[in-house]
C-alpha cells in the first residue's frame, strides 16, 4: 500500500505540472472554437507567451525579485498573447481568411518574431536562463490532509491549482452566463445570433483574443516551469497537444481539463516510468508513444464522433443567407 | 459591386510582394539596409554554384511535402501529419539503403518505393480512422507525428544500430547523389532527387486533373454529400487521398535519407519539412505548378537567408517573419480583393471627375 502511495507521490505532482500549461492553452482553445473560429495557432500563441515571459523575467527580476517576477511575467505574456491573437481575429473575422491557414501563419509568425527579437535584444539565438522561474511550494493547511495532502499539495505549484480552478470558472462563464450563451450561439448559428442582436464579429474577436490570453499564459507557465529560457525549441508541439485536448475534451472546459490531465499523466509516466516496478521493464519508447496511441484509441473508441460547434470554420458574412 | 474571387496567380503574387515589403519595413525599423539585406539573400541563394546547389537541395523535399499537403487539401483534408510521414519515409529509405546490397538498378528504386509505401501507410492510418470512425484527421495526424518521432528514434537506436545516434551511410547503389550534378555544384549536397520531385509534380497534375480518381477526390473535397449521392465512395476517397498524400511525404523523407544526408540521426524534434509544406501548398493554391513555384520561393528565401547575417548583419529569422506574413496575406485574400476593389473605384472616380472637369470648362 505504501509503495503504491509512493508511486502516486512521484507521478501525480509531475503529471499536474506537465498538464498545467496544456490546461491553460486548451481553455483558450475552447473559447475560440466555441465562437466558431478554429485555432491551429495555439502553438504560436504559446510560443509568443513563452518568449514574452522569458524576456520580461530576465529584465524585471533585478527590480521585482523572486516572488513577484514570475506572476508579472505570466500576466504580461497573457496580455501580449491576447493582442497577438487579435491578428488571427483580424484575418479570420474581418477578412474572412481560411482559419486553418491563418492559424498556421500565426505559428510561423510567433516563432519568427520571437527569435528575431531575441537576436536583436541579446545578440544570440537563445536567451540566458531565467532566475525568476516558478518555484514549487507546499500549499498551507491542505498539505496536512493525510495521504491526499502529500500527493497533491506538497511540492506543487500554485499555477497547477490556478489552472484547475480556472477550468471550472471557464465552464461557469461559458455555460452559465449570458456572455457564454452568446459565445456559444455565435459558434453554433451565427445568423440566429445576429438576428437577436448579438454582434457576431465582436464576440468572435473577444473569443479569439481570450484564446491568446490563455495560450500566452500557458506558454509563459511552460517556459517558467520547465524550459527556463527561450530558443527555437522551447515550445515544440505543446500547442498542438493542447489543441488535441480541446477536441478530445469535446470542446468543453471540464473535458479539456480532463484531457489535459490525461496527457500530463501519460507524459509523466513516460518521464519517470522507468522507476516504477511494473513499468521499468517496458522499453521506454512504448511509454513515450503511449499518450499519443492512447489518445487515438480514446478518440476512436470512447469519444467517437465529437460534435464540433456547428459553424466552426465558417466566416460570418452578414446577409449572405 | 463585384467582389468575386480572383483566380490564378493574383493573390499569391500580391501576397509575396506585400510580404517582402513588410520585411523591408522591419529591416528599416531595426536600422538595417533593406536593399543590402535582400541582395545578401539573393546572393545567398544563387551567388556561387555551391549556394545554388544548396538551394536546389532545400527545394527538393519542399516540393514533395507541399504536394503531400496539397493532395489531401484537394479532398478537403488537412494533413498535418506530413511531418511524421517524412520521418517514416526517411527511415525506410535509409533502412533499405543500409541493410541491402543490390545492384543500383534495383536498390535505388527499391529504397524510393519503400519510402513511398512507408509514408503512404503512415498517411493511410489517419485516413482509415477518419473514414471509419469520423475522428478528426487533424488530431490523429498530430498524434501520429509524435508516434513517428519516438518510434523512429527507437528503431535507429535499437534496430538499425547498436545504441548509436546515427545510422551507417547508405550504400552508393542506393544514393541519389550523382556525379554530374555534384560536379556542376561542387561541395553542395544537391542530388538527383530534384528530378524525382518534378516527376512527382507531373504525376500530381496528371492524377488530379486528368484521371477519374482525381476527379472523385476533388468532388469529395467540394461536397462529400453530393459525391455520395452521385455514387462515389466518400470513405474510400478519404483513405486513398491520405495514403497518396502520405506517399508524397514519404518520398520527401527519402530525399533526406538517400539524397541530402545519406544517413539518419536521432531527431530531438521535427524537421519542419512537413509544416513548411502546409505553407507551400497554400501559397501554391494546391496546384502542381503552384506548389513547385512556392517551394522554389521557400527554398530561395530560407537558404538565401543564411547569408544575411554574414553579409548584411540581418538575423536570418527575418525570413521566417516574411514567409509567415506571406501566408497571412494569402489567407486574408479578401483584404487584397477589397484593396483592389477600392483602388479600381478610386481610379474610375478620378477618371469620371477629370472627364466632368473637362466638360465644365
Amino acid at each position: 500500500m505504501s509503495g503504491f502511495v509512493d508511486i502516486l507521490n512521484s507521478i501525480i505532482p509531475s503529471a499536474l505540472m506537465l498538464a498545467t500549461p496544456l490546461i491553460f492553452t486548451a481553455l483558450g482553445g475552447v473559447f475560440s472554437e466555441r465562437s466558431g473560429i478554429i485555432n491551429i495557432g495555439l502553438e504560436g500563441l504559446m510560443i509568443m507567451g513563452a518568449f514574452v515571459a522569458v524576456v520580461i523575467n530576465l529584465e524585471l527580476y533585478p527590480i521585482l525579485g523572486s516572488t513577484l517576477t514570475p506572476w508579472v511575467s505570466i500576466l504580461v505574456a497573457a496580455v501580449i498573447g491576447g493582442l497577438f491573437a487579435s491578428l488571427h481575429a483580424v484575418a479570420t473575422v474581418t477578412f474572412r481568411a481560411d482559419q486553418v491557414v491563418s492559424g498556421v501563419a500565426i505559428n510561423f509568425l510567433a516563432l519568427g518574431i520571437g527569435l528575431f527579437l531575441i537576436k536583436q535584444i541579446y545578440g544570440k539565438g537563445q536567451t540566458d536562463m531565467i532566475d525568476g522561474g516558478l518555484r514549487s511550494t507546499d500549499i498551507p493547511i491542505l498539505e496536512h490532509i493525510p495521504v491526499i495532502g502529500p500527493i497533491f499539495f506538497e511540492g506543487t505549484y500554485y499555477t497547477n491549482w490556478l489552472a484547475v480552478i480556472l477550468a471550472f470558472v471557464v465552464w461557469y462563464v461559458i455555460f452559465k452566463t449570458p456572455f457564454g450563451l452568446r459565445l456559444r450561439s455565435v459558434g453554433e448559428h451565427p445568423f440566429a445570433a445576429d438576428s437577436v442582436g448579438i454582434n457576431v464579429n465582436r464576440m468572435r474577436y473577444i473569443a479569439v483574443m481570450l484564446s491568446g490570453f490563455f495560450g500566452g499564459a500557458g506558454g509563459a507557465i511552460f517556459a517558467l516551469t520547465f524550459a527556463g529560457n527561450f530558443s527555437q525549441g522551447t515550445i515544440s508541439g505543446q500547442g498542438f497537444i493542447a489543441l488535441a485536448a480541446v477536441v478530445f475534451g469535446k470542446w468543453h472546459p471540464i473535458g479539456a481539463l480532463g484531457a489535459a490531465l490525461f496527457f500530463g499523466l501519460a507524459q509523466s509516466l513516460s518521464v519517470i516510468g522507468g522507476g516504477i516496478p511494473l513499468l521499468e521493464d517496458i522499453p521506454s519508447v512504448y511509454l513515450q508513444i503511449a499518450p499519443y496511441v492512447l489518445t487515438i484509441f480514446a478518440l476512436v473508441g470512447l469519444v467517437g464522433r465529437a460534435e464540433a460547434p456547428k459553424s466552426l470554420g465558417t466566416p460570418f458574412v452578414k446577409g449572405s443567407r | 459591386m463585384k467582389l468575386q474571387k480572383l483566380t490564378g496567380a493574383w493573390i499569391p503574387v500580391v501576397s509575396i510582394i506585400f510580404g517582402l515589403l513588410a520585411g523591408a519595413i522591419i529591416m528599416l525599423l531595426f536600422g538595417y539596409n533593406p536593399l543590402a539585406g535582400y541582395i545578401a539573400l539573393w546572393n545567398g541563394a544563387f551567388e556561387t554554384p555551391y549556394f545554388t546547389g544548396e538551394t536546389i537541395r532545400l527545394i527538393t523535399p519542399y516540393i514533395l511535402s507541399g504536394l503531400a499537403v496539397a493532395f489531401a487539401f484537394r479532398t478537403g483534408l488537412l494533413n498535418i501529419g506530413v511531418e511524421g510521414q517524412v520521418l517514416v519515409g526517411w527511415l525506410a529509405s535509409v533502412w533499405v539503403g543500409t541493410e541491402f546490397s543490390l545492384p543500383m538498378a534495383i536498390h535505388l528504386p527499391l529504397a524510393v518505393i519503400v519510402a513511398i509505401l512507408a509514408g503512404g501507410i503512415w498517411g493511410f492510418i489517419p485516413g482509415y480512422l477518419k473514414a471509419k470512425y469520423q475522428v478528426h484527421e487533424v488530431i490523429i495526424t498530430i498524434m501520429m507525428n509524435y508516434i513517428a518521432l519516438y518510434s523512429v528514434n527507437a528503431i535507429i537506436r535499437n534496430v538499425l544500430t547498436d545504441r548509436d545516434d546515427r545510422t551507417e551511410n547508405v550504400a552508393e547503389t542506393a544514393s541519389l547523389k550523382v556525379s554530374w550534378l555534384s560536379d556542376l555544384m561542387p561541395n553542395s549536397n544537391v542530388h538527383a532527387g530534384i528530378i524525382l520531385a518534378l516527376v512527382a509534380a507531373l504525376f500530381y497534375w496528371y492524377f488530379i486533373e486528368k484521371t477519374k480518381y482525381g476527379f472523385e477526390l476533388k468532388a469529395v473535397g467540394y461536397n462529400p454529400h453530393a459525391s455520395q449521392y452521385a455514387g462515389m465512395s466518400v470513405k474510400r476517397n478519404i483513405m486513398l487521398s491520405m495514403a497518396i498524400s502520405g506517399g508524397f511525404a514519404g518520398l520527401a523523407g527519402a530525399m533526406e535519407g538517400i539524397g541530402n544526408f545519406g544517413y539518419m540521426t536521432l531527431n530531438n524534434g521535427f524537421t519542419n519539412i512537413g509544416f513548411d509544406g502546409i505553407a507551400i501548398a497554400l501559397l501554391g493554391g494546391n496546384t502542381a505548378v503552384g506548389v513547385v513555384l512556392a517551394a522554389g520561393l521557400f527554398g530561395v528565401l530560407k537558404n538565401g537567408a543564411l547569408n544575411m547575417p554574414l553579409s548584411a548583419g540581418v538575423p536570418h529569422e527575418l525570413v521566417d517573419i516574411i514567409t509567415a506574413l506571406i501566408i497571412f496575406f494569402v489567407a486574408a485574400s479578401y483584404m487584397i480583393i477589397l484593396l483592389r476593389h477600392k483602388l479600381i473605384k478610386l481610379y474610375t472616380d478620378f477618371k469620371n471627375k477629370s472627364k466632368k472637369g473637362g466638360a465644365n470648362k
